[in-house]
């Protein structure tokens, strides 16, 4: 496995970047995901932070630095700089943070402007960190040029408190059931969207499945009321 | 048979009266009752729901059509039914189990869905170029093979639906011969979890080049058959032709790929725009058509399979050259410690291993007991891997938090996608179009409900 900073792709010939801040989203501890006197291991000090690749600076190489200029000039002609949030360059991939309010506008920007040409979205997608405090919930949508060929990632979060976020139905039809789906996993109530309802689980079904905190089930067995626990509760190596 | 949700009314039950009209419950056999019925109330509108079990709607598909007379003013899906929180369940196991269950979704083209999840997670592992080249070539043999027997059942189930059940029988009789080269190559007929993270599981089992060769001398002789039985066959025309309409601009922002967007004569294919696992080095020619309907589609998939066909025999070719390299990446803190081979009990093992692990070396076991058990860790960080799958754009967005396990992976499932254009493919047509339609999209449900 090699190290956190590089981002390089040999195909597209992208430099690495410079991360320089560091983005913690939750902390492991010990390694048997035990707790409390339960944890005989010896392993139960070690505390692991989750970092997320950080900012990327300039020059982000090959063709993301186009997509970005283009974009940010966009943005300066509206006077909606603030909209980008930051950029990631990890894995080869670039990920543009939107705020989310701005959301709906910069994906209209990445469709339209013929430097940009996003004009395909390959979907929407949740996901949860409970310990990232103010931005738990985070929607990611893949866009895909197919005029230049690339690829972006825009991804907005949302706090659990507000989990408002802009649809893109009217700029991408086709996030119309990936937004629904989105819904029905993580409760993320996209503004907009023409009828947000569920999708994959049933229409009366409580709760939001995909969600970390999402109460999972054990499993009774028949021996004096005993139970297996939910996966999430059993020990294991974390 | 009109429904409503009301508290005092039991949906399951039978035939009545409700606020929203007369219903009916189809049970076989009990047209005349129906149509006297519906002739009776002098209702102009009436809401069909066809399925969610219904043997034209490709697996649990529901379908609430709006009629009037024989046409559809509104069309919509009802789907979920297969809903097994595959991504969910990933969750909470090693990022190579992972491949046991994405192997589940999309029941018809198994390695596809393993193949797009193991690229996330080696493009997160940064391990991309380090894949060997015998595993690389194994892989697109799977897939390319795979997509034959996908397409073999799009053709076969899409035929049935029209009556032709001819097509359907030799389709799944050719389809049987790829699900008996998956046998012989990964042990299994369906759900392989044979692509893993750094490689394939095993290497090709003795005379399994033989078998493909035999194989695709037979399909040679085979796949004209489809094209004898249906490319000109006035019924199969008229029935397919112009039906399930969708032009180049609905399927950009309906975000339709694959067949679908190929037979608007758009020549989109990830295996050429964005190659992977070394399609670049493959000659094959996209397949498109310019009708942008059913038969275009049809075409599509009929032309295809002697594309993958011919990239089959180009990976049947490197392979032979290929004997005894490495199908696994060299990396001991990635690689499945074993190579297991299947013994004369008919269980897997590797009796060189054991020895070495409980003979020879006791960090050789704790190597692999912990490598097992608790698997490898994959850096923190979010990757989105796309393959050309046979229904279009399969994605899968992985995302790591460091951990041995997942800590989200979703599915970008083509299926799941294009379904959405059933309402603007079939509204305004006949009824007897919507399947049609439907076939030609060619959704399966396990991908769609995940």
């Amino acid at each position: 496995m090699s190290d956190e900073n590089t981002p390089v792709d040999e195909a597209t010939g992208n430099l690495p970047a410079q991360s320089d801040e560091i983005r913690v989203v939750g902390e492991r501890r010990g390694m048997f995901g035990v707790r409390g006197t339960g944890d005989t291991s010896g392993y139960g000090g070690l505390v692991k932070p989750t970092i997320l690749p950080g900012l990327a600076q300039r020059p982000y190489g090959g063709w993301f630095d186009e997509v970005v200029d283009a974009l940010e000039e966009r943005l300066r002609s509206t006077d909606l700089e603030p909209a980008l949030e930051g950029v990631v360059i990890h894995r080869g991939e670039l990920t543009l943070h939107v705020r989310r309010e701005d959301l709906a506008f910069v994906a209209q920007m990445l469709r339209d402007d013929e430097k940009l040409r996003f004009e395909f979205c390959s979907g929407v997608s949740g996901v949860h960190y409970p310990e990232d405090t103010g931005r738990e919930l985070h929607a990611v949508y893949h866009l895909l040029s197919m005029t230049h060929n690339r690829r972006v990632r825009l991804e907005v979060t949302a706090p659990d408190s507000d989990p408002h976020v802009p649809s893109v139905v009217s700029i991408y039809p086709t996030a119309d059931w990936h937004e629904r789906e989105t819904w029905d996993m993580f409760g993320i109530v996209f503004d907009g969207h023409p009828a947000l309802t569920r999708i994959l689980m049933p229409d009366d079904w409580p709760g939001h499945p995909q969600r970390k905190d999402y109460p999972l089930g054990g499993i009774p067995v028949e021996y004096k009321g005993g139970q297996v626990p939910p996966p999430d509760q059993r020990r294991s190596y974390n | 048979m009109t429904s409503t949700n009301q508290d005092s009314q039991d949906f399951y039950a039978a035939s009545g009266e409700t606020s929203e009209g007369q219903v009916f419950t189809v049970t076989g056999q009990d047209w005349d009752s129906i149509s006297q019925g519906v002739a009776d109330s002098h209702e102009e509108r009436i809401v069909v729901n066809m399925g969610p079990q219904h043997p034209s709607t490709h697996g649990v598909l529901r379908l609430i059509l709006e009629l009037d007379g024989e046409t559809v003013t509104e069309a919509r899906c009802g789907i979920g039914y297969l809903h097994t929180g595959i991504e969910k369940n990933m969750e909470y196991r090693s990022w190579v189990q992972g491949t046991t269950f994405v192997t589940r979704m999309d029941y018809l083209a198994p390695l596809f869905n393993e193949a797009t999840y193991v690229l996330g997670v080696e493009r997160l592992l940064g391990i991309d170029d380090s894949i060997p080249e015998k595993a690389q070539v194994m892989r697109v043999l799977l897939m390319e093979l795979n997509r034959i027997s996908s397409h073999l059942v799009a053709v076969a189930t899409g035929g049935m639906e029209i009556g032709a059940l001819t097509v359907m029988t030799i389709g799944f009789r050719e389809r049987e011969l790829v699900l008996d080269l998956f046998e012989l190559i990964t042990g299994l007929r369906m759900n392989h979890a044979f692509i893993r993270p750094g490689g394939v599981a095993q290497d090709l089992p003795p005379g399994a080049l033989d078998e493909i060769r035999d194989f695709i001398a037979l399909m040679k002789k085979r796949l004209p058959e489809y094209a004898d039985l249906c490319n000109a066959n006035p019924i199969f025309k008229r029935r397919l032709e112009g039906v399930g309409h969708l032009d180049l601009a609905g399927c950009m922002a309906l975000g339709l790929t694959g067949p679908v967007l190929r037979s608007t004569g758009y020549a989109w294919d990830l295996r050429k725009t964005q190659p992977y696992s070394g399609y670049e080095d493959y000659d094959f020619e996209v397949q498109t058509w310019d009708t942008s309907d059913s038969y275009g589609r049809f075409r599509i998939r009929l032309n295809e399979m002697w594309e993958s066909l011919k990239i089959v025999e180009q990976c049947a070719d490197r392979l032979a050259g290929l004997e005894g390299a490495p199908v696994m990446i060299g990396d001991n803190k990635i690689a499945w410690p074993s190579q297991l081979a299947i013994g004369s009990d008919g269980m897997g093992n590797s009796l060189d291993h054991i020895r070495h692990i409980m003979g020879e070396s006791m960090e050789a076991l704790i190597h692999h007991f912990k490598l097992v058990t608790e698997g490898f860790r994959v850096p923190a960080g979010q990757a989105y891997a796309a393959i050309e799958g046979p229904r279009g754009e399969l994605g899968a967005h992985v995302v790591s938090d460091g951990g041995t396990r997942p800590f989200r992976v979703h599915f970008r499932d083509p299926s799941f996608t294009n379904l959405q254009a059933t309402s603007v493919m079939a509204e305004g047509g006949m009824i007897a179009d919507v399947i049609v339609a439907i076939a030609s999209i060619d959704p399966v449900m396990g991908g769609v409900d995940r």
